[in-house]
């Protein structure tokens, strides 16, 4: 009992500060990519100067992450006078934390037996062992779903509730189109659900660490590539970036639903905007590739597709699991960023034509493709 | 009003899709490709310790082609004996359309030839508007503008202000008017730091 409390603690914990790291970090990685995509240098003037002497850290502009967030921190909270204050208050909040909580299903690492890492810890865990999630459900990928779908009364209530029409409008954007590409990407994922036969990530990812013909990794993108488009398309319309980012766009609407929000309110709105890149890029990884696995990899070692194995000590398995985890993750991330500074604005007619008329048939088609696969293979 | 139906201009340069580029996909991939390309190349010079961008670090670097004549900080030329070849005759505070020049004339009897001289010559920085003025009303060729501007950022408009000691000592880095003459061995020494 106790055990169990203590890891999912440090599960939480570590969750957590992923999520806030990731956050953080992306805001500079976002800049900094940019600038080297367009030939520029990026933000590098914000330093931290070592007390009492003149040594000042710039760290290629790292700072300037915590520059910004001071300045919402310090910045007047300027409140519309609006006839719904407390759904103004509350709607930043209804957009951060149901982003935060997808990530209690996303597995960030494999089974963890704390007594094999450190011999002394058997005393408080016994021999048992855990997997490196905060709670293990059956229905893990119904749950994302249902999560990042209040993220839509979010941004709703806070273009209702703030008395300004820009924001109406905003939020009127945002609801149709993440309401219409959430349900390209549940169609998308239920190819995956097919094939894997569960909704729990964990076994998902466990069914990735074998092989197809021999020598693929057994990836989620290897089954279904047309669906990781698919998925990774309708992730950043719902995600409202660029080319999606209709809801905020600032030629028509200032800021869209989020107008009339300034400091760390604000702050949230777009804090949560980058937390969700990285919640879109641990579960493209953990659907799609392989999650916290590298190819040929599982709790217990490499076994290569040639016969070869290659057992690893558990202490270095969850290492390895751990880091490899975050690093997919970034590089998605990474990917998405590309995106954003790539493609033009879509045309607001444009983008739920493109997601009733086009992105949704191609997912029942991939669907049903699927179906009759695994029907031909069982059968 | 009329009831003729809305007929679309057709341009000479019309764009023509075809299939290939309906599909979309391909087409973003190749323009990721070309992005993602240029992110990469940047990158690689960048961590091979080249510089992977078109930017110059304003301050520290200047441009290639950065106007040899342009008017920057104000530099007061000195005599053979390391006095102000200034003569405080207030010309080029009268001339100033933003009114920063303040002089304060000194006598010296010693000093036969010029007599008058800045006991305090100061330049208003923050409102200096660099249209060279002062430097054409100058009878003495006393003050003149080097390329370099005063690189004066300060968080209090008083910390904007330039005495004489600094505007005589500043040794610029170049003077289009003229050769700046090396400073005299007597003459007293600021350290700038």
């Amino acid at each position: 009992m106790i055990a169990d409390l203590i890891i999912a603690l440090v599960f939480i914990g570590y969750a957590i500060s992923v999520l806030m790291g990731f956050g953080t970090i992306l805001t500079w990685v976002e800049r900094k990519q940019a600038a080297v995509m367009a030939d520029r240098i990026g933000a590098n003037r914000a330093y931290i100067r070592i007390p009492f002497t003149q040594v000042k850290l710039v760290w290629w502009g790292l700072f300037h992450g915590m520059a910004d967030g001071l300045k919402m921190l310090l910045k007047e909270d300027f409140k519309p006078r609006t006839y719904d204050s407390f759904a103004f208050a509350v709607a930043p909040w209804v957009v951060f934390t149901p982003v935060l909580l997808v990530f209690a299903v996303v597995p960030f690492g494999g089974t963890i037996t704390p007594a094999a890492l450190w011999a002394p810890l058997a005393g408080i865990f016994g021999d048992r062992s855990w997997p490196m999630q905060i709670t293990t459900l059956d229905a893990g990928l119904l749950v994302v779903f249902a999560f990042s779908g209040i993220t839509i009364i979010g941004a709703m209530l806070a273009g209702w509730s703030s008395s300004n029409k820009f924001s109406l409008l905003g939020a009127l954007r945002a609801g149709s189109q993440m309401i219409s590409y959430e349900l390209v990407l549940g169609l998308t994922v239920l190819g995956l659900i097919l094939i894997y036969g569960t909704l729990d990530l964990n076994a998902m990812v466990r069914h990735q660490s074998g092989t197809v013909l021999g020598f693929l990794p057994a990836w989620g993108i290897v089954y279904q590539p047309f669906a990781a488009v698919l998925f990774m398309t309708a992730a950043i319309a719902e995600n409202k970036r660029i080319p999606f980012d209709l809801p905020e766009a600032e030629s028509e609407l200032i800021a869209g639903y989020f107008t009339e929000y300034s400091a760390m309110k604000m702050g949230l709105f777009m804090f949560a905007e980058f937390i969700e890149i990285a919640i879109i890029g641990a579960l493209f990884t953990t659907l799609f590739l392989g999650g916290y696995n590298l190819p040929y990899m599982s709790d217990a070692g490499f076994a290569f597709p040639g016969g070869a194995a290659l057992a690893m000590p558990h202490g270095a398995a969850v290492v390895t699991q751990l880091v490899v985890f975050l690093a997919k993750v970034f590089v998605v991330c990474s990917f998405q960023i590309l995106v954003r500074w790539t493609l033009p604005r879509f045309r607001y007619d444009q983008v739920l034509t493109f997601a009733w008329k086009f992105m949704l048939p191609l997912a029942i088609v991939n669907l049903v493709a699927t179906a009759v696969i695994v029907w031909a293979v069982q059968a | 009003m009329s009831t003729k139906p809305y007929k679309r201009k057709q341009y000479w340069n019309e764009p023509q899709m075809g299939w290939y580029e309906r599909i979309y996909l391909p087409e973003i991939l190749r323009g990721l490709a070309i992005t993602g390309g240029v992110f990469a190349r940047n990158m690689f010079k960048w961590m091979t310790g080249r510089k992977g961008a078109l930017t110059t670090y304003y301050p520290e670097e200047t441009r290639w082609d950065y106007a040899a004549g342009n008017r920057g900080k104000h530099v007061l030329t000195r005599r053979p004996d390391g006095s102000p070849q200034c003569i405080a005759c207030n010309m080029c505070a009268t001339v100033c359309p933003a009114k920063v020049i303040e002089i304060e004339a000194g006598f010296d009897p010693a000093d036969t030839a010029h007599p008058k001289f800045p006991v305090r010559f100061e330049i208003d920085y923050s409102r200096c508007v660099f249209c060279g003025l002062c430097v054409e009303a100058c009878p003495e060729d006393a003050i003149r503008m080097a390329k370099e501007v005063p690189n004066l950022p300060a968080d209090d408009r008083w910390n904007m202000w330039l005495g004489k000691a600094e505007l005589l000592e500043w040794q610029p880095q170049s003077d289009v008017a003229k050769p700046y003459p090396p400073a005299p061995a007597g003459a007293p020494k600021k350290d700038r730091a």
